[in-house]
């Protein structure tokens, strides 16, 4: 038995008849073909697959497609205009926030939702923020460096020196 | 992962819901954060023919003090408890708690009401609303009654709630002036269930007697214990080092924790003591504040 869906993703409204066991990670990737949402762990503990929904950031490897019915999505496809940066990916870029760049879509947008609420995190809350999503190569100083600069930036303040840390 | 094939039905009334209940079942579970019954349907732990998804039931999501009691909504999100001003102020042991329940996009899912009706003793709110002396408002169609959380925990994933009922709100006394509360639990890393948790709310009167004490703990029995011989340890006592050791020893004693990966029996007796004596101190620095 499938039911019927509308969701707006990215700003653009889709309406689909799935399974209620699909998994929202799975209709983003393969129903809608938007690769950027990854899955890494799929027992809800990497946040690899983290996205907005209706601006918080949630694991969508851990929500049925049918529980985002009349939502507003954003993945890592819409946080900025085509070949062009927000402040959070340029201070990814910068600060040599990523390497493999697996975990990277998902940081985006739970610092996203992060810097929503707190515009000028703490160090201590930024990693605390970012505890649900795991990177396996950068060690997280250049990542927290990058929402930073983000925030500095977000403020209307230039960031302070992005020498990347390389331990 | 995939779950197993299921029904979805998503009512937008309390009434609808029950009826869907009724005619369902044992078949039916009640979806609320999912962030418990999705990764064991993943895992095909679980597999029931239809979810009963109650999220968009509206009157569940409210937290409001009401005479000397606060009400929290079932479907209150961690998120939203972690920045209930009023709350926290009555209770400051949810800042400490939510804190320490798996971590930020987790916490925009799960809520208070499945974390208490999965009946799990490795979740946190249950040791908190032991220590808290909550009840728990069950609702099924022919309306409402209130239980103590003491008799709400019956097995592991098995609570007071009947397969036609849902867990609607819970209700917390507030205790007077001098009512102070903390929780802390060990973990391996960020975001894990707890090795030991303790949960401690009581009250000094202006000569720093304890005239009310509640003591839960998370993880060290197979149901979610209170740890009744330590608060009678404290109770009408004064804290001095030595009733705090005796509460402490009792706790060790009474709680039947398990080897696992977490650490061994031994450890977790330990580790119940000492996270009790530092709980007992922090809720009575606050207490007195
Ligand atoms: C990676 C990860 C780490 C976690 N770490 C912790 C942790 O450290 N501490 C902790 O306490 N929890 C932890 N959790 C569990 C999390 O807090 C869950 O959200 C919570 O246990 C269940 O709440 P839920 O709203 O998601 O319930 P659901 O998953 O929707 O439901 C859980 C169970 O309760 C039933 N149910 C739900 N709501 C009701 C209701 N209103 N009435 C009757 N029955 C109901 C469901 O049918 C189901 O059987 C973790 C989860 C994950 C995925
Ligand atoms: S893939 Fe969803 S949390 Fe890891
Ligand atoms: S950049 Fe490789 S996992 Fe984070």
């Amino acid at each position: 038995m499938t039911k019927h869906i509308k969701i707006t993703v990215n700003g653009t409204e889709h309406e689909l008849d799935v399974e209620p066991r699909l998994l929202l990670v799975h209709l983003i990737r393969e129903n809608l073909a938007m690769t950027g949402t990854h899955i890494g762990c799929d027992t809800t503990s990497c946040g690899a697959c983290t996205i907005l929904m209706d601006g918080k950031s949630v694991k969508s490897c851990t929500i049925l497609a049918v529980q985002a019915n009349g939502k507003n999505l954003t993945t890592i496809e819409g946080v900025s205009a085509e070949n062009e940066y927000n402040h959070l990916q340029e201070g990814f870029k910068e600060n040599h926030g990523l390497h493999c760049g697996f975990c990277t879509p998902g940081m985006i947008l739970r610092a996203t939702e992060l810097l929503e609420n707190n515009p000028d995190p703490t160090e201590e809350e930024i990693r605390w923020g970012i505890s649900g999503n795991l990177c396996r190569c950068t060690g997280y100083n250049n990542i927290v460096k990058a929402i930073k600069y983000a925030s500095a930036k977000n403020r209307g303040i230039e960031p302070a020196s992005t020498e990347p840390e390389f331990v | 992962m995939i779950p197993a094939p299921f029904d979805y039905e998503s009512p937008t009334t309390l009434e609808e819901a029950f009826g869907l209940l009724d005619r369902y079942g044992d078949e039916a579970k009640i979806l609320s954060g999912g962030h418990s019954l999705i990764p064991m349907m993943k895992l095909r732990f679980a597999s029931p023919e239809v979810l009963i998804d109650i999220n968009n039931i509206p009157g569940l999501s409210h937290i409001t003090k009401d005479g000397n009691t606060m009400k929290i909504g079932a479907l209150v999100r961690e998120s939203e408890i972690e920045h209930a001003k009023e709350l926290i102020a009555h209770f400051p042991i949810f800042a400490d708690v939510t804190k320490l329940i798996a971590d930020p996009s987790v916490r925009n899912r799960g809520t208070i009401g499945g974390n208490l009706a999965h009946g799990d003793a490795a979740n946190d709110h249950p040791a908190v609303m032991l220590a808290l002396r909550a009840n728990i408002v069950i609702s099924g169609k022919d309306g409402n009654r209130t239980v103590p959380i003491d008799e709400f925990f019956h097995g592991f994933y098995m609570t007071e709630v009947q397969a036609n009922e849902i867990l609607t709100e819970i209700q917390i006394p507030i205790h007077g002036k001098g009512t102070g509360s903390a929780y802390h639990k060990m973990e391996r890393k960020v975001g894990d269930y707890a090795t030991a948790g303790v949960a401690v709310q009581l009250t000094l009167d202006a000569n720093g007697t304890v005239t009310y004490v509640g003591i839960g703990l998370t993880n060290l029995s197979p149901v979610p214990m209170r740890a009744e011989r330590s608060e009678a340890a404290l109770l009408g006592k004064k804290l001095t080092d030595e009733v705090i050791a005796e509460a402490a020893k009792c706790a060790s004693e009474d709680c039947s924790p398990s080897d696992d990966l977490r650490g061994s029996e031994e450890y977790k007796r330990h580790l119940v003591g000492v996270l009790l004596k530092r709980m007992i101190h922090k809720a009575a620095e606050r207490a007195m504040a």
